[in-house]
């Protein structure tokens, strides 16, 4: 038996009040105000596809020591077109780098695209856990009704052929070049056609006899059916297929858009680990990623989903949340106008590639030492250590940070220094086995902050280099839940 | 144990340029004015210079690298020139070398001269600093401001002190800082400011406002010594006399930003290099012995734990003191009496150097209307860098007899 044997998600906690970017639009175009219900999910300024791939396979792992054999990522939106970001996924997971890695792209399907790789590769025998993720951060004009309708997130499983979860049935894919939407490369937005000819041409023709075929090949009546997750692009699109289909309208997922918008190449696999929090033993799943063809994905949840430990997946996520109702800064974390930053934001360092891939464990992986005499733990690692009753000069055993407990020593928020959200805030921030940095802190609420609050350390933007095109990541420090998150 | 550096060193003369926002000059200008006023105040002329140390900061903005834009400057006779830059306390580093120098005996006259041009970025605040390539890599993008108000976040958690009466007692030191700078007429800031305009002045970094922050200045000073035989013999007086009683430097090794001990409500190194200043100019009770003193007041928070580091005042009782006027000027111990970094200002490389000429002048009684009665010993304390990883200077200078 092969199939998910753990999954994970991620929705940034900014959940944009779609009232007031429609009202913020009115004067030019009311008829928005038909998409101003509800909110939807929008990065930090510092959060992109890749961060937020890294949170959900975070969270995808926890609990469990697999070895992972690849790890894939699927997206539209991957920072990188020329460096592997499914590698920088897999280097801030720390993961040993005997690994394969690969990202797939090029159309809303990706996300599935990754895990039918992932899941051939379990088929195929190869060594380890594959672990896949999509995750999209999409951009949209101004004012246009994407804008509205787009959201920010990231879905994490992994695969394997034990302790699975949810048994993979099988698989049909079907490609063919229907193009409601596109982006060519280099362009910053979407292109959209009519809504009522993807509705009439997709999703009451091509796409239901698909997922028709699709099932029939895999002997799955369509009534059977328990979960139907299709990542449709705009609401109740899924419905009208799954009617066509035969498939019961209750079995059809919640797609979302009420509370965190269309995550594109993210989205099949965003519900899908929606479905996974709720699906019980013996219950039939069919995932079925959208875009010019589609991909469908069948699944039997197996008793093993009991014995799986709580994680954070898109529950967790939802509840989550700081409702933002100030539309300028939605516009400046998605970078559609151009703002006045100050003279301070022109200090541009150059990013010293070898001392990046020196130090790649440290800085992907926030990897520091253990002193190999007095055992202190400490970041970042050196050659002599740092607590000064020791001071013993041997090279250091690893140790990572990124998931020890810590808490806030010291504390600031700037108004002087660049960032890109202020005031920055930042401090020293101390691990509760040993070591302490200066570190930044995200995911503030201002006049929160304090001195022995308890953090998460979140692997983030550091900064972006927009004269050469580099994006520098590093780990901050996210003050654990407060209150105004509940 | 090395002796010391006590009393083998003589100020022969000093020379400060005005400080502020000087528009109309470079850092070559602000060097001779400094210069032209140590060299009369020595009585020499430039040729008896044997040897020259240099301090200036900011590459980014100022002179750039390496030392020769002194030498060329001030027209000095192809001598040893060298630049140093140890963070703020660059100037104290500079002095350190002319004073080493003299004390070694490798030459019989030496200069230490300081500069710092700031004003020439577009911006107000520090310019940003080159931090190397793996820093900028993961530290956040500090400013000096925002790390040293981490340390009021630790003050009050240790102390159990209260936002606003930390915001009443760093208002105070600021405003008596505003005080003396008004009577300086050298000073870049020259107003009184009340407290509550300092407590209701534009956020900075929390709990620091734009009053709790020093000035952002261009600036030189530069200091002559000597050896006491050979300041006698160039006819100054052993009574009007000015000494160096320590001189002494401490710098982080990592403990306080990587290891679990210290909780960030003072500064480690000014605590190390205080107790052997205090050691080498044979002070053992400092607050009954120092007559007065310029700290590093780049904020008002540093200002007010620089005080306890120095052991002037207990651990944790530096608001009372500060409160009960202790270090105004009409106090026991008055602390920054010309100004300081609050109010003369704070051209890097020249600041540790303005420290020392102060406490010259107080020392031979030519303060004008800010003189002090009859000081002893003064002692000036140059941080730079950041809280939790920094350099500190301390010297102490004396009357010789």
């Amino acid at each position: 038996m092969i199939g998910i044997t753990s999954f994970g998600a991620y929705v940034p906690r900014g959940r944009l009040n779609r009232a007031v970017a429609a009202k913020a639009h009115a004067w030019a175009n009311p008829g928005l105000a038909a998409q101003a219900r509800g909110e939807r999910a929008m990065a930090g300024w510092d959060e992109d596809s890749l961060t937020m791939a890294v949170e959900a396979a975070r969270h995808a792992l926890a609990g469990r020591r697999v070895a992972l054999g690849a790890v894939y990522f699927g997206s539209t939106t991957h920072p990188f077109s020329d460096r592997q970001n499914a590698g920088v996924v897999a280097g801030a997971l720390d993961l040993p780098e005997a690994v394969a890695s690969a990202d797939f792209g090029g159309s809303l399907k990706a996300g599935t695209a990754a895990l039918l790789a992932g899941l051939d590769r379990v088929a195929a025998g190869r060594e380890g856990e594959v672990l896949t993720v999509a995750a999209e951060h999409r951009r949209a004009r101004a004012g246009s009704v994407q804008e509205l309708m787009y959201g920010d997130a990231a879905a994490a499983f992994t695969l394997g052929n034990s302790d699975v979860i949810a048994e993979h049935l099988g698989s049909h894919s079907v490609s063919t070049d229907f193009v409601d939407h596109y982006r060519a490369a280099g362009q910053p937005f979407d292109y959209h056609w009519e809504e009522r000819w993807l509705r009439d041409e997709a999703f009451r023709k091509w796409l239901p006899e698909a997922i028709r075929d699709g099932l029939a090949r895999l002997g799955i009546e369509p009534g059977s059916v328990d979960h139907f997750v299709l990542a449709e692009p705009a609401p109740r699109l899924a419905a009208v297929a799954a009617k066509h289909v035969g498939i019961a309208d209750e079995a059809v997922a919640d797609g979302l858009h009420g509370t965190v918008g269309q995550t594109g190449a993210a989205h099949a696999s965003l519900m899908l680990a929606a479905a996974l929090e709720n699906a019980r033993p013996g219950q039939t799943l069919v995932v079925v990623g959208f875009g010019q063809g589609c991909d469908v994905l069948a699944f039997r949840i197996t008793p093993e989903i009991a014995q799986l430990t709580p994680r954070t997946a898109v529950a967790a996520c939802l509840a989550r949340r700081r409702e933002e109702t100030d539309y300028a800064k939605f516009q400046a974390f998605n970078d559609v106008v151009t703002l006045e930053k100050g003279l301070r934001a022109e200090a541009n360092p150059q990013t010293a590639l070898s001392a990046m891939y020196r130090k790649r464990r440290m800085l992907l992986g926030l990897v520091g030492g253990r002193c190999r005499k007095c055992g202190t733990p400490q970041f970042p690692a050196a050659l002599r250590c740092v607590n000064p009753s020791c001071h013993h000069a041997e090279e250091m055993d690893p140790h990572r940070f990124a998931d020890e407990p810590a808490r806030i020593k010291t504390w600031s928020c700037d108004w002087l220094t660049y960032t890109p959200e202020p005031p920055a805030h930042y401090g020293m921030i101390e691990f509760e086995c040993g070591g302490r940095f200066m570190a930044d802190i995200t995911d503030w609420d201002l006049g929160q902050v304090s001195v022995g609050q308890p953090v998460r350390m979140v692997f983030r933007v550091r900064g972006r280099d927009a004269q050469r095109g580099m994006i520098r990541y590093f780990w901050k420090a996210a003050p654990l839940a407060t209150a105004k998150e509940a | 144990m090395a002796e010391g550096i006590r009393d083998k060193v003589a100020i022969l003369g000093m020379g400060c340029s005005r400080f502020g926002e000087r528009w109309d000059m470079g850092a070559e200008e602000l060097m001779e004015e400094a210069f032209a006023e140590a060299l009369t105040d020595a009585g020499i002329e430039a040729p008896r210079i044997g040897a020259a140390w240099l301090g200036s900061c900011m590459d980014e903005v100022n002179i750039g690298k390496s030392a020769t834009p002194a030498s060329l400057s001030l027209r000095l006779d192809n001598i040893p020139v060298t630049r140093v830059e140890n963070y703020c306390a660059t100037g104290t580093e500079a002095f350190r070398g002319a004073v080493y120098a003299v004390a070694a005996g490798a030459c019989d006259i030496a200069l230490a001269i300081g500069v710092e041009k700031l004003k020439d970025t577009g911006y107000g605040g520090l310019p940003g600093l080159e931090i190397g390539s793996l820093p900028p890599l993961w530290w956040p993008n500090l400013s000096a401001p925002g790390v040293f108000a981490q340390v009021a976040s630790a003050y009050m958690e240790r102390y159990k002190v209260s936002r606003d009466t930390l915001k009443r007692a760093l208002a105070e030191i600021s405003a008596k800082s505003h005080v003396n700078g008004a009577k300086n007429p050298k000073a870049h800031l020259r107003k009184p400011v009340s407290c509550d305009a300092i407590m209701g002045a534009p956020m900075v970094a929390e709990p620091l406002g734009l009053f709790d922050c020093c000035g952002v200045s261009d600036g030189s000073a530069a200091a002559i010594v000597t050896t006491p035989e050979i300041a006698k013999s160039l006819g100054k007086h052993p009574e009007q006399m000015v000494t160096v009683k320590a001189l002494q430097l401490a710098l982080s090794n990592g403990s306080e930003g990587g290891y679990n001990d210290w909780d960030g409500s003072y500064i480690l190194t000014t605590r190390k290099a205080a107790q052997r200043a205090y050691a080498e100019a044979g002070i053992k009770k400092p607050r009954q012995e120092l007559s007065m003193f310029e700290v590093h007041d780049c904020f008002s928070i540093t200002e007010l734990v620089t005080m306890e580091d120095l052991g002037l005042s207990e651990d944790g009782g530096a608001v009372k003191d500060v409160m009960d006027g202790f270090y105004n000027a009409d106090g026991q111990i008055p602390c920054q009496i010309d100004g300081g970094l609050k109010c003369f200002g704070h051209p890097i490389g020249a600041s540790g150097i303005r420290m020392v000429y102060e406490m010259y002048l107080q020392l031979q009684d030519r303060a004008g209307e800010r003189q002090l009665k009859d000081p002893r010993y003064g002692l000036t304390h140059n941080l730079g860098g950041f809280p939790h990883q920094n350099v500190v200077g301390i010297s102490i200078v004396g009357r010789y007899r």
